[in-house]
């Protein structure tokens, strides 16, 4: 490891303030550490912004207000959010360990890079830790990597499954930074890789997430299901967060639906939600919501096994959505 | 019994190898490997300059300055003997610092460069280097046949001829592989002036399955005497096999130390392990069965291909059980390995049974599905009076009794053998049985026992690695001298104690445990003092066949949109002798079906096609079963009597509830969706394809 250097930040500003080249903002470190004794990040300064005062989730108008610093805990277990958005909750709760979510921030969360094992690993050439090295993963293992949104450079996905539900309940992330406060709406903090692998979001340097904001919740029922292997502390294969509305004549109202572990962002599926609103609800309209969803997906010989597992999860999940 | 150790393992007072403080007058030095990043060639330069300059750097090691080692020394110990790279993440050279931190980034600052040459990592079975081994580990024959299996399959009424795949797995043991060396006298040879460095004493502090043995090969590649050597290992935190035998960390501390003059730690990296302490080699197993109109097998061959390095043959006896298991008039079991460009395969909990058993059990879930006979009846209706390829009759043979037991408990008389046609919600169910066996063996120990304050003490070299050992003993020592257990205090993970078998093969309390209480019933003899060796009573082994034998039923939930596999129910029956500790075991049993579990849905090592390298080398990539994977989860015993064994009359309790675990899950993953997935793990991609 580096030698670094470590400042705790009282305030906001002074985070921002104390942002230069070389800094990175740690937050529960679950990720960050782990990255550090591994060589693929190193840091000269690290400003702790865990103990900000951005540990509130508030009522917001008819939406919430989720401080940065929350714990991922924290967050699913407030009632708010139980209650109102358990797509959220139900999201969180499947990440990680108690142990970790213990730790974890919500800003944190967002910021986590992928857990592409050539990613993880100096030893292997990486176009998003080294940027022009190369992507091994497209001709050697990508079995848990991307199926659409994917470019030559990088196959990487995005590994929150709180993301997921972010983006499919419309979320704005605030942020300051030197150049003041702005605000982004999910799923736009994360981009797909494009020729810049290496950047994961659209924050610009210095940028320090201090609060989500969630509109009111969706109408109707919904959900977030994540496929894996292992019953917990897996990433997904496949996640979906859905939420569903239906009329008493059968049609579909208002439909949200993202997916996780497809893509280099969580991935919004508008073109699947635009497919399916005004339809008669039912299995039919649902895989052809998929299917216009995953039109586009270009999976690798090593996971074409997700599209299969995301057109079924998607129609699973929105069947289970369906008022009885 | 409570776990004796277990207050100082929850309090945090249990010392395990990388834990023990220096002596008062010596300051610990820390050593980090360099490991090599190509999979074979040759390294052609080594810079270690900028390494060196750095602050707190005291040493880098390499085959610049080769440390010096018997030219014995078993080459996958010989660290840094020669130019050769034979695998990725071979230990190359290694930084010695006063910090762990600064031997770390100093490792990464030694700049080597190779002439890499074209490797070869992936296992198949057209390979032309397949041969067969001289025997298959520990000292099997290769090859077995007998009768006619051409005519035997020719003329069966049914047959089936499949293949079967199991992957790299590797073990995971809590506590990843730690020393710390301390030498006495120089260490370089002349610690008595004389040169030849029989004055040198060194003291190792590691995480191993066996002292003694670890102490002999310790000093082996060093080239030092046993006796100038001693391995002290109180507490390990798990082993599975792959401390069973010396890893290059324990080497790499005491040249390091000697290098330095200072006692030196190393601790190897979760990462490190991978490539650095063994791991179950991949196997692809054909399997061809015939049986006549009445499921009686005509003929049984079992075929097996799987890998070794370019160091060391390690042939892992995966077609063994066969040997074991079935009666048929015809029988061929062969084992082919082939030396590729990896580190070498070792031990890992059953080796041979493990793999072995979930390609066998499939095959004869498949040959009753196959013959329309129930599995559980097609089983007994095989059931052997001897055993099949030694002719050797039975110590004791409980399979049947276990499949009864377990198909009662389980209620397997309610099922129906259709596939496919059960559901629950969004899942498919299904059920599944496979048998399990072990052999059990002893090797020769030796142990002390002496009257001490009113109560005893019983001194052997044991190793507690979590099983309870040190517990266990405990209750066969009072029994032995008929004393309560609280005035008995066992001693064991130190080389210094009397000779003894390391913690493997499931052979741990059979071999200490005859040794305990022959040398209890000597001091009961005696008067104050007793000791014991064993050599001469295992020499007197012969003539039975003596193994453990189970029946594992699992129940799945197959989710076959997403291809979900959960396994809410896991029974295993078990006959193994007489049970010791009723508490032990059965977190011995359940753990070894835990394990089972996780080989049958998750645990995969992948390697790395373009640079050799195990690449999901991390806990969170390299999946084992978490809590949330385990439901109902249950072993229970048979009580069986065997007089042919040892003075416990216990069989090795350690592999046996891994064995057949995989099959049972594989079997009920057929029996709820008519898919049959014979490539280990049944992932939700496969399922999918």
């Amino acid at each position: 490891m580096k030698t670094f250097a470590y400042d705790r930040a009282r305030d906001v500003a002074g985070a921002v303030a104390g942002f230069g080249p070389g800094t990175m903002y740690l937050g529960g470190g679950t990720n960050l550490v782990d990255l550090m004794r591994l060589g693929v990040a190193e840091p000269e300064h690290l400003v702790d912004v865990s103990k900000l005062p951005l540990r509130a989730i508030e009522a917001d108008g008819d939406g919430l207000r989720i401080g940065a610093a929350v714990r991922n805990s924290e967050l699913a277990a407030h009632p708010a959010a139980r209650e109102r958005y358990p797509m959220l909750a139900r999201a969180v709760l499947t990440g990680a360990s108690g142990q970790v979510r213990n730790m974890a921030t919500v800003g944190g969360n967002l910021l986590q890079r992928t857990r592409c094992p050539y990613f993880q690993d100096v030893t292997k050439a990486c176009n998003k830790r080294r940027p022009g090295s190369g992507c091994p993963a497209i001709d050697g293992d990508h079995r848990n990597l991307a199926i659409i949104g994917h470019t030559s450079q990088c196959v990487a996905t995005h590994p929150s499954d709180m993301a997921v539900a972010l983006a499919a309940l419309d979320a704005r992330v605030h942020v300051t930074g030197p150049e003041g406060e702005r605000v982004i709406a999910m799923p736009g903090l994360h981009r797909l890789p494009g020729s810049e692998p290496d950047r994961d979001t659209v924050l610009r340097p210095g940028e320090l997430i201090t609060a989500i904001r969630l509109p009111a919740p969706p109408p109707g029922a919904s959900a977030y299901r994540k496929v894996r292997e292992r019953a917990s502390f897996a990433f997904a294969l496949v996640s979906v967060a859905a939420a569903l509305e239906v009329t008493g004549d059968g049609t579909v109202r208002d439909c949200r639906l993202a997916l996780g572990g497809v893509a280099h962002a969580p991935w919004r599926a508008r073109r699947a939600e635009e497919a399916l609103t005004g339809q008669r609800a039912g299995e039919d309209a649902f895989r052809r919501a998929a299917d216009a969803e995953l039109a586009d997906a270009d999976p690798l010989p090593g996971n074409r096994y997700k599209v299969p597992m995301a057109r079924n999860l998607i129609v699973a999940v929105l069947r289970e959505l369906m008022p009885r | 019994m409570n776990r004796i150790e277990g207050p100082d393992k929850v309090t945090g007072r249990a010392r395990y190898a990388a834990e023990y403080p220096a002596g008062p007058a010596d300051s610990i030095a820390y050593a980090y490997p360099v490991q090599s990043v190509i999979a074979r060639g040759r390294i052609e330069s080594i810079d270690a300059a900028a390494a060196l300059a750095m602050p707190g750097v005291l040493a880098v090691l390499s085959s610049d300055d080769p440390p010096a080692l018997s030219p014995d020394a078993e080459p996958e110990l010989a660290l840094f003997q020669t130019r050769q790279v034979a695998y990725c993440g071979q230990a190359v050279a290694a930084v010695v610092a006063e910090s762990l931190e600064t031997a770390r980034a100093a490792a990464r600052e030694v700049r080597i460069t190779y002439r890499p040459e074209p490797h070869d990592v992936q296992l198949r079975t057209d390979h032309p280097g397949l041969y067969t081994p001289e025997k298959v580990n520990p000292a099997f024959p290769s090859v077995t046949e007998h009768g006619d299996l051409p005519g035997g399959l020719a003329g069966a009424a049914v047959s089936i001829d499949v293949t079967y795949a199991t992957p790299t797995e590797h073990n995971n043991p809590m506590e990843p592989h730690a020393a710390m060396a301390v030498w006495t006298g120089h260490g370089n040879g002349d610690g008595d002036g004389d040169g030849d460095g029989d004055g040198d004493g060194l003291t190792i502090y590691d995480s191993t399955q066996g002292a003694s043995f670890d102490r002999d090969a310790i000093a082996a590649t060093l080239g030092l005497s046993s006796d100038r050597v001693r391995v002290i290992s109180r507490h390990v935190g798990g082993g599975f096999g792959s401390k069973g035998t010396t890893r290059p960390h324990a080497i790499l501390a005491a040249v390091a130390a000697r290098a330095v003059g200072r006692p030196v730690k190393v601790a190897l990296t979760r990462q490190q392990m991978f490539p650095m302490t063994g791991y179950r080699t991949p196997t692809i197993q054909r399997l061809r069965l015939g049986a006549d109109s009445g499921g009686r097998l005509t003929a049984i061959a079992h075929d097996v291909a799987e890998q070794t390095s370019t160091l060391v043959e390690f042939a892992e006896q995966t077609a063994t059980p066969t040997r074991v298991m079935y009666g048929a008039p015809a029988m061929r079991t062969s084992h082919r390995v082939v030396r590729l460009d990896v580190p070498t395969p070792a031990w890992m909990r059953a080796p041979g049974e493990c793999p072995g058993m979930f390609a066998l059990e499939s095959a004869m879930d498949e040959l009753a599905i196959a013959a329309g006979m129930d599995p559980v009846e097609l089983r007994v209706i095989n059931e052997p009076r001897t055993e099949p390829v030694s002719g050797l009759p039975f110590s004791s043979r409980n399979l049947v009794a276990c499949l009864r037991e377990g198909a009662r408990r389980f209620g397997w008389d309610r099922r129906d053998p259709s596939p496919g046609i059960r559901s629950d919600g969004r899942w498919l169910t299904g059920t599944g049985v496979a048998a399990s066996t072990y052999p059990a063996r002893r090797m020769p120990s030796q142990a002390e026992a002496t009257k001490q304050d009113g109560g005893f003490v019983v001194r052997i070299a044991a190793a507690d690695i979590g099983t309870g050992a040190r517990t266990a003993l405990t209750a066969i020592a009072a029994e032995a001298l008929d004393a309560p257990a609280d005035r008995v205090r066992v001693e064991v993970g130190d080389s210094s104690l009397p000779r003894a078998m390391v913690a493997g093969g499931s052979m741990g309390t059979a071999s200490w445990g005859s040794a305990v209480v022959k040398a209890c019933e000597d001091l009961l003899k005696n008067g104050s003092e007793g000791a014991a060796d064993t050599t001469e009573d295992v020499r007197g082994d012969q003539g039975f066949a003596r193994h453990a034998f189970g029946a594992q039923f699992a129940e799945v939930r197959v989710d076959i949109e997403t291809g979900e596999v959960r396994v809410p129910r896991l029974l295993g029956v078990f006959a193994a002798g007489r049970i010791i500790d009723p508490t032990l075991a059965r977190s011995q049993l359940i753990g070894g079906m835990t394990m089972g579990l996780g080989m049958a849905l998750m645990e995969e090592t992948v390697i790395d096609t373009a640079t050799g390298d195990f690449l999901n080398h991390d806990l969170a990539q390299y999946h084992v079963a978490a809590c949330a994977d385990v439901q109902d989860i249950d072993a229970v015993w048979l009580d069986e009597e065997d007089q042919h064994l040892n003075p416990m009359g216990a069989k090795g309790i350690g592999e046996i509830g891994i064995v057949g675990t995989a099959a049972a899950i594989g079997n009920a993953v057929y029996h709820a969706t008519g898919r049959r997935i014979r490539d280990l793990p049944i992932t939700p991609a496969k399922l999918l394809s």
